[in-house]
């Protein structure tokens, strides 16, 4: 078994190759993998730290085919370009009934392998329609202590920027021309506002100038003023990449980073709490608002599995 | 009395063309196999080209590592192409050449030595297979996204055409998408599609009085299984599909220019590893490997035969008026125009792709199951498997031609002497003026590349520009669409994957890797289709892949085993190389396993290397394949695993 302190410590000292051992452990779901997640984890904590993990989480979603791979490649060369390291979380949506799943995502996103500065791995959404994989809030926390940058990437609409924006300190929504059931869905208020839009194949024409207009009117309507929209074009020669790079720096210059992180780690904690023990548990806390309210309470530093552990023994001390 | 009309042709129709595809290592091997079989009385040339010149990479690169002169010969520059072609009489030549994303430069280093020569283009005759869209379906060598590739295609139509009359610009293949699984209904479909995307892109370039000799000058590849009476069915239905295109889509009027031109080839899917001889029977023609002098001797003399004792061509159509073969093409027809019209309500071939490689995909894996279920049956594989020891493979060189090693090597020193020794300036010059005509959409790329390839550009330059110009492209790989299997077989299987995930910790992650240029992924893929049905992660990026891109993304991913298939035979330089990658990687622990056509000679050295498990296309049983994965990830990781080897 891998030692999850030393991996832990490896990230803090921004050891990059301890990304995949790390990983391993906190996807396991093997009792004393999961101890030694919770060592790591602890490591990687603002309080360890001393702050928040200093990369910047990207949450980047949208349908499928709408080109956020070759999206990511041309990102992913940017940021390189300027000596920041990045790791991708791909989360693949095909899972199938039997358990397995197909993982080809990490192919679409051109890098040169022998580049010790990106990391990618991939992982399969498991049964959660449009989610997150259960293990990739807690990847992207123990990331963001080594990288740079640390990228989730999911396929979907509607449900699956929710919970990245859970995960994510900025997230971008990634849409082509002619994707009009987004921009219904954005209206309708199934999807939330991204913090940043980014409308791919801007080298159709017309086409994409029509599409730029669209976008801009539903966010005028919804009164997403904040919301940046970039317009970018992933084919030679590339176009708006730059331009997007800097609109995600400035979304997340104008962030309470701490108050956001701190905010995400409560609601982690919490669910991964009722997944473990139900509706039963929670009632041991006096109710989601009650528990909500206690950790609000708590030291704002203290890591996901630090803050269920204190959710469990407070529940045995009311019990 | 009116006299009985003879049911014999008033004359025995011409013999075919005979050529046997052929070239192997460098321009002057080649050329020397040329000579020799044009004086064994073959009326033609068919020239393979290795993977690298397939795919615009030079000798040199990194991505050519062990591919060099294997499948087909390497040419990067016209002093090649002069020493492939050197005392062959172009003007009487007939030459077919297998070459697809880099066919507008592999026809202009023709152009030039016939130059050289003193023949005139427009002497020339012969065949740029030319057809893309097959390449990312099944074949695998495509260089360029599907939009520049289409406009290659159209170029090199228009400048032939125009400029050299008697050559067919573009062999369309429905062979590989057989080879990849196609049923009938799919293969004829598909190609037609193929073939529609084609014209409309090249209408878009030509006036449209031409369009009738473009129409005249398409060709097709047919496959031919041993579904003999089924096969020939789909022959028809192909060419009554073609006039009809002809006639009502592209207002063909000349009756002659809407004939369904067309050669073929016999299939090779159907081919089985143990007792081979039985191949000879299911096709008279391929071997699985490098066929040897001898071998492609043994194919002419078939044809010969064929044509100068047997009464063949005494007949005209001896299916004319047979109800079965009506019967048969009506219900192709019907099939075939389905399918076609949900390839159109798509927006036609080259947007439909990635439907066509799913369907493909699960058309393959659907006769795979009939294979594993002993529905379908093989002789040989999967029944009448007893046998004596075959004299076939009994010597030393275990039946199949291989390439001097030293080769690659060799050519690596003579592209860099090449480099060193000619005008510089004329080839920057060259490859500038190129990639300006490659962004102006309406240009004509052949002029520019024919210059290109005078100034002394090389394979790898010319692709290089164009990359540039146009980007890189990773074709679909069709697996993630696949309809999950079902057999009792597979449900302990499945089992036992849930069992050790559990022990593990996490889900068994199996990387499935294509190294080096091949593009034959019919066997990756279905195995990681399997290993997702038995319930495992599957990485498969698909082919093309480099040892550290192999390595990388087995480090990262946090796999359990990797598993690699290599069918160009390169497996003695990848494989080793892909280990060392893993072992830069700090990947060293994880087993591999491997899969391709890999002589038993290998095998033994390849599991000395440290290679856990070999698999040649004997070893068809996939569910038992995934057993042994199973059994060697408990293995590696400490776990008592019910099931394996």
């Amino acid at each position: 078994m891998a030692d999850g302190r030393e991996l832990g410590r490896r990230l803090r000292d921004r050891d990059l190759t301890a990304a995949s051992g790390a990983l391993n452990l906190i996807e396991s779901r093997a009792h004393d993998a999961r101890e030694q997640a919770g060592a790591l984890l602890a490591e990687v904590s603002p309080s360890k730290l001393g702050g928040e993990a200093p990369a910047h989480i990207v949450g980047v979603t949208g349908p499928p085919g709408v080109g956020k791979s070759s999206l990511l490649s041309r990102l992913v060369k940017h940021w390189r370009s300027q000596d920041r390291t990045v790791a991708v979380l791909a989360v693949d949506p095909s899972s199938r009934r039997s358990g397995g799943s197909l993982l080809g995502d990490r192919a679409r996103i051109e890098t040169d392998p022998k580049d010790r500065g990106v990391f990618i791995r991939s992982t399969a959404a498991g049964s959660r329609l449009g989610g997150l994989a259960p293990a990739t809030r807690a990847a992207a926390d123990a990331l963001a202590a080594a990288f740079d940058l640390v990228v989730i990437e999911t396929v979907g609409v509607g449900q699956s920027e929710t919970e990245i924006a859970d995960a994510a300190d900025t997230v971008a929504v990634v849409i082509q021309p002619a994707s009009g059931d987004v921009l219904q869905f954005l209206k309708a208020g199934i999807m939330e506002i991204p913090d940043v839009l980014v409308l791919t194949k801007t080298d159709l024409g017309a086409v994409a100038t029509r599409a730029m207009a669209d976008v801009r009117a539903a966010l005028l309507a919804l009164g997403a003023s904040s919301t940046e929209v970039c317009a970018v074009s992933s084919v030679p020669p590339a176009i708006g990449i730059e331009e997007l790079a800097r609109a995600l720096d400035a979304h997340r210059g104008r962030l309470d980073l701490p108050e956001r992180r701190r905010q995400a780690r409560r609601r982690h904690a919490l669910e991964n709490y009722v997944v473990e023990h139900g509706e039963q548990g929670l009632r041991a806390l006096g109710g989601r608002l009650q528990a909500e309210r206690w950790l609000n309470d708590q030291d704002p530093d203290l890591s996901v599995p630090d803050l269920e552990r204190a959710l469990t023994d407070r529940a045995e001390s009311r019990g | 009395m009116a006299e009985k009309p003879s049911p014999r042709l008033p004359e025995p129709d011409r013999p075919w063309l005979m050529r046997t595809y052929a070239g192997h290592s460098d321009a002057r091997r080649s050329n020397e196999l040329y000579r020799r079989n044009l004086a064994k009385g073959q009326t033609g040339l068919s020239i393979a080209f290795d993977l690298p010149t397939q795919t615009g990479y030079d000798p040199d690169h990194e991505l050519a590592r062990g591919e060099v002169g294997k499948v087909g010969v390497s040419i990067a520059h016209r002093g090649d192409m002069r020493t492939l072609l050197d005392a062959i009489p172009l003007e009487e030549m007939n030459t077919s050449m297998t070459i697809n994303a880099t066919a507008a430069w592999l026809l202009a280093l023709y152009i030039v030595t016939a130059e050289e020569h003193g023949v005139a283009e427009d002497q020339l005759q012969g065949t740029t297979q030319n057809d893309i869209l097959k390449e990312y379906l099944s074949r695998g060598t495509y260089a360029f996204p599907p939009g520049p590739s289409m406009r290659l295609i159209a170029d090199t139509i228009a400048y032939t055409v125009a400029h050299i009359p008697k050559w067919n610009p573009i062999n369309i293949c429905s062979y590989h998408l057989q080879e990849a699984g196609a049923t009938p209904v799919q293969e004829i479909a598909y190609a037609m599609s193929n073939a529609i995307a084609v014209l409309d892109a090249v209408r878009r370039r030509v006036p449209q009085d031409l369009m009738g000799s473009v129409f005249g000058r398409i060709s097709f590849f047919v496959n031919a299984g041993v579904r003999f009476i089924e096969e020939h069915a789909k022959l028809r239905a192909m060419a009554a599909l073609w006039d009809e295109l002809g006639r009502e889509r592209y207002d063909v009027q000349d009756e002659k220019l809407r004939r369904f031109r067309y050669g073929v080839q016999v299939n090779s899917l159907g081919l089985t590893e143990g007792q081979p001889e039985n191949n000879v029977y299911r096709i008279a023609l391929e071997a699985l490997g490098l066929p040897r002098p001898w071998d492609q001797q043994w194919s002419l003399r078939l044809q010969q035969i064929l044509a100068y004792e047997t009464d063949l061509l005494e007949y005209p159509d001896i299916f004319d008026g047979s109800k079965v073969m009506d019967g048969l093409v009506a219900e192709l027809l019907e099939g075939s125009r389905e399918e076609m019209h949900r390839v159109a309500e798509l927006g036609g071939a080259v947007e439909a792709v990635d439907y066509m490689k799913a369907a493909l995909v699960e058309s393959h894996r659907k006769r795979w199951q009939r294979i594993e279920s002993g529905e379908q049956i093989a002789v040989g594989m999967n029944k009448f498997t007893s046998t004596e020891p075959s004299p076939l493979t009994a010597g030393a060189d275990g039946g199949i031609l291989v390439v001097d090693p030293e080769v690659e090597a060799e050519r690596r020193a003579a592209v860099d002497s090449w480099r060193a020794d000619r005008d510089q300036n004329a080839v920057d010059e060259g490859l500038r003026a190129l990639a300006e005509v490659a962004r102006q959409d309406h240009e004509n790329i052949m002029p520019a590349t024919i210059a290109a390839a005078r100034a002394g550009a090389t394979t790898g330059e010319w692709a290089q520009t164009l990359r540039e110009a146009f980007g890189e492209y990773r074709a679909p790989t069709g697996v993630g669409e696949a309809v999950a299997a079902g057999s009792e077989d597979l449900a302990e299987v499945r089992e036992e994957v849930e069992r050790i995930s559990e022990a593990l910790g996490r889900r068994l992650k199996f990387l499935v890797g294509k190294p080096g240029l091949d593009g034959h992924s019919n066997g990756a893929e279905q195995i990681a289709v399997r290993a997702r049905d038995a319930g495992m992660d599957v990485v498969y990026e698909g082919i093309r892949l480099t040892p550290s891109q192999i390595a990388t993304s087995a480090a990262q991913e946090g796999v359990h085993i990797v598993g690699l298939s290599i069918l160009s035979g390169s497996h003695r330089e990848l494989i080793p190389a892909v280990m060392e990658a893993l072992r830069e990687a700090g990947a060293e622990d994880v087993p591999v396993v491997v899969g391709g056509i890999i002589p038993e000679a290998d095998a033994v050295s390849l599991r000395e290397a440290g290679i856990a498990a070999v698999y040649t296309p004997k070893d068809w049983n996939l569910n038992g394949m995934m057993r042994d994965i199973i059994s060697l990830v408990a293995e590696r990781h400490g776990v008592q695993s019910a099931v394996g080897a």
